[in-house]
């Protein structure tokens, strides 16, 4: 990454550096779309988190009365979740592994027409949802607790039914990425073209690695020498079998609630009791625990192999390990969702125990398991240039190495009767998971992506990347440090504070909050100065060449720009 | 070893605290070093399956630990068969509590049993110190019952909200007044032969 000569300020920001928009191909085009929505709602879900924080902070903050209003409050606070992980993290990943599959399988994306309606339907889903908080005010909250979003005496009718519209179509929108996911890693062409479908299942699950090391302890010659799917696939196969899952179950709440709305709209009012509100949190949070504990778990584990094997231009250290492991982060998966209702006395304590508890913990085993084997990786390739991409990564490793155990900690009995429903969840675990764990991983991923994606193109600052650096891992530990804290002296998520109940510990946390906020203004800034507006609005224009991968078609040179350059 | 909440929850705080800063210097460490050109010496080298064991030893561990240094674990896990020394029967409705009476009273060291219904939405059933530290809570799930079983190992007037969301009507209107906070639900008293223990 090389710092450019100046150019006048005007000129910078209309034309960047040597970004070319007509240069690329369809391919990275419908992947820089994505990406471009999903910092704009990055931002948006930035300052949402902000005017949450300065409310907080009691009547002394500056932001007009009607943000203490608890129906304006809590239809921020509902849609805040929506905007973060589906309209920004589920965007970028998207776009990244859209972007990876064909790179790293060689092989055409299958469908560039599907990858389009896919950042719509999202793009789409996500406004949708943001409406029906900023004008129905629709506030109950993405946990969906029956019977509440069918509430139609708290909550207007109109509202639910776009929000769940939109939801609807993010969910949409996301089985598109699955579908064409699946069919180009089992597209049968390019390196796979010998390959049968059961060999490349047997690999997706990690199921190779597994026979590889039973080999191994029984002194048997390895099962498979050269696995069919090289290991970010399968990370990005496995992770995507519980998107599709938890896919399923929020469409299937939605849909329930929808028929809700629809009837009482139509005059009827239909017992919301029917559905037993204790077996409906048990499949609503199945499903959703599947995005937590299941995809971004699978899915971090993935990019992190991915990043250090290509910053280290090496091998991953104990792959077959890895591999198995991603497989028995299949199971734990998918059986722990039961922390999610510790607090629920009528819940079966068996089912707290096994699936709460013990199953949970295993996590601690994956994810740790995760961060040794990239931390090795890293080490055996010594000395390293401490690039920007190697210190995000290291930064990701950081957020899950916190966040991970406040988890744990948590899912404990004991622990969940003073901990539950407490700033603690929300703070040190998943705002540190999500802001400091992934989105580091991600801005990881986007600099070691950015060349081949934008042809070369060259970064307006390197101040800039490294500022940002800074004050996004500063301020995003100090404010999940600083909430979190505030969860142990009693103060409650979802719940509104207007007296400035833990005033101290809030300003604390605001003043880190904001710190990330400027972080995503810089990076937005030097994004902006390196590809120009034009640029930008050429990602938007319809490609000129519709190559779709760098394998089988004709490679496309991999760097024009700096030719021209 | 803790006889109550707040014992627990400053421990936590330490403990986790010293873990963060931890697990901050390892990887800052790793990451100076991993630009260096000299060797690294580590003060300490972990095999791999000794950290294997240590992770394992950590997630079974804490619950081992916390069973046999939490009271209320055990006893949550076997309410069902234990004798309580007072029962309070509580219902929600509409945002609103609807308790036994004026102020629940008990004597420290006494076993009390909550059950709380709720007849539509989903509550949370909490009770708080004066300095607004929680005592301990419970989701309120509704048709269904809702038993909390508590051995106060301590004295004081604690407040009673609702620690899970259901709607906005929970809050007034403009000011945001938490409609559901009821200022000193329950009396404890100090009694000197539990307070000795
Ligand atoms: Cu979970």
């Amino acid at each position: 990454m090389q710092t450019v000569e100046k150019k006048p300020f005007f000129d910078q920001l209309m034309n960047g550096t040597n970004f070319d928009a007509d240069s690329l191909s369809a391919l990275q085009k419908v992947t820089l779309r994505a990406v471009v929505m999903s910092f704009i709602f990055f931002g948006l879900v930035a300052l949402e988190g902000m005017i949450m924080r300065m409310v907080q902070t009691g009547p002394a903050n500056p932001l007009p009365e009607m943000f203490s209003h608890p129906d304006h409050y809590f239809s921020i606070m509902t849609v805040h979740p929506i905007v973060g992980i589906f309209g920004s993290t589920y965007q970028l990943v998207f776009a990244a592994f859209m972007f990876l599959v064909p790179y790293l399988t060689k092989k055409p994306l299958y469908s560039v027409k599907l990858a389009n309606f896919v950042w719509l339907c999202i793009t789409i889903g996500t406004a949708l949802a943001w409406i029906a908080g900023f004008i129905w005010q629709y506030a109950p909250l993405y946990t969906l607790y029956w019977p509440l979003p069918a509430d139609t005496e708290q909550f207007s009718i109109v509202g639910g039914f776009v929000f769940v519209v939109g939801v609807a179509l993010i969910m949409v929108g996301t089985l598109g990425f699955i579908y064409n996911i699946y069919a180009t890693i089992f597209a049968r062409v390019g390196v796979h073209k010998n390959k049968t479908t059961k060999e490349l299942l047997i690999s997706g699950f990690g199921i190779d690695g597994l026979m590889n090391l039973i080999h191994k302890l029984t002194g048997k010659p390895p099962y498979s020498k050269e696995p069919a799917l090289s290991l970010p696939v399968v990370a990005i196969f496995r992770g995507t079998v519980d998107t599709f899952l938890d896919a399923i179950v929020i469409l299937g709440a939605g849909i329930l609630v929808l028929v809700y709305l629809i009837a009482d709209a139509g005059g009827l009012s239909w017992d919301v009791h029917a559905v037993d509100s204790l077996l409906y949190k048990n499949y609503f949070w199945w499903g959703l625990d599947l995005v937590a504990d299941g995809l971004v778990l699978i899915y971090v584990a993935g990019s992190w192999y991915l990043l250090a094997t290509i910053i280290t231009g090496q091998k991953l250290f104990m792959e077959n390990v890895a591999r198995a492991a991603l497989l028995l982060e299949l199971f734990v998966s998918w059986m722990v969702w039961s922390h999610h209702l510790l607090a629920d006395q009528p819940q079966p304590e068996m089912m707290k125990l096994v699936s709460g508890e013990m199953v949970t913990a295993f996590e601690l085993l994956t994810q740790g398991l995760a961060l040794f084997i990239t931390l090795v990786t890293l080490w055996k390739a010594r000395p390293l240039k401490m690039t920007p991409e190697l210190a995000y990564l290291l930064g990701g490793l950081v957020g899950f190495g916190l966040a991970v155990p406040a988890g744990i900690i948590q899912a404990d009995m004991g622990l969940n009767r003073v901990l539950h429903n407490t700033q603690w969840i929300s703070f040190a675990h998943f705002h540190i998971a999500l802001i400091v764990g992934l989105y580091m991983t991600l801005y990881s991923a986007l600099y070691v992506l950015w060349p081949l994606v934008t042809n070369n193109t060259k970064l307006f600052s390197k101040k800039l990347t490294w500022a940002h650096f800074w004050l996004y891992l500063i301020g995003g530990v100090g404010m999940g440090a600083f909430a979190g804290m505030a969860g142990l002296d009693g103060m409650l998520r979802r719940h509104l504070y207007v007296d400035g109940e833990f005033g101290g510990l809030m300003i604390l946390a605001a003043i880190f909050g904001s710190m990330v906020l400027i972080a995503w203004f810089l990076f937005l800034y030097n994004i902006v100065m390196s590809v120009g507006l034009k640029g930008l609005i050429g990602i938007f224009k319809p490609a000129n060449n519709d190559i779709a991968s760098y394998g089988i078609e004709e490679e496309p040179e991999p760097a024009p720009a700096a030719v021209k350059a | 070893m803790f006889q109550t909440s707040i014992e627990l929850l400053k421990f936590h705080w330490m403990a986790y605290t010293i873990y963060a800063l931890l697990i901050i210097s390892v990887i800052a460490w790793f990451g100076y070093n991993l630009g260096r050109k000299e060797k690294a010496r580590s003060w300490v080298r972990i095999p791999f399956y000794g950290y294997i064991a240590f992770l394992v030893a950590g997630g079974v561990g804490h619950h081992i630990f916390t069973y046999n240094a939490i009271p209320w674990v055990a006893e949550d896990i076997m309410r069902h068969d234990i004798k309580a020394d007072r029962e309070y029967d509580i219902s929600i409705e509409r945002h609103k509590w609807k308790l036994p009476e004026e102020q629940m009273v008990a004597n420290m060291g006494e076993k009390v049993r909550f059950n709380v219904r709720s007849r539509d939405l989903t509550y949370g059933f909490g009770l708080f110190r004066k300095d607004g530290t929680m005592v301990m809570q419970m989701q309120v799930v509704p048709k269904h019952d809702n038993d909390i079983l508590w051995t106060f190992h301590e004295c004081g007037t604690f407040d009673l909200t609702s620690t899970e969301y259901a709607g906005p009507r929970q809050y007034e209107k403009h000011t945001g007044e938490d409609l559901m906070l009821v200022k000193d639900a329950l009396v404890v008293h100090c009694n000197d032969k539990f307070a000795s223990k």
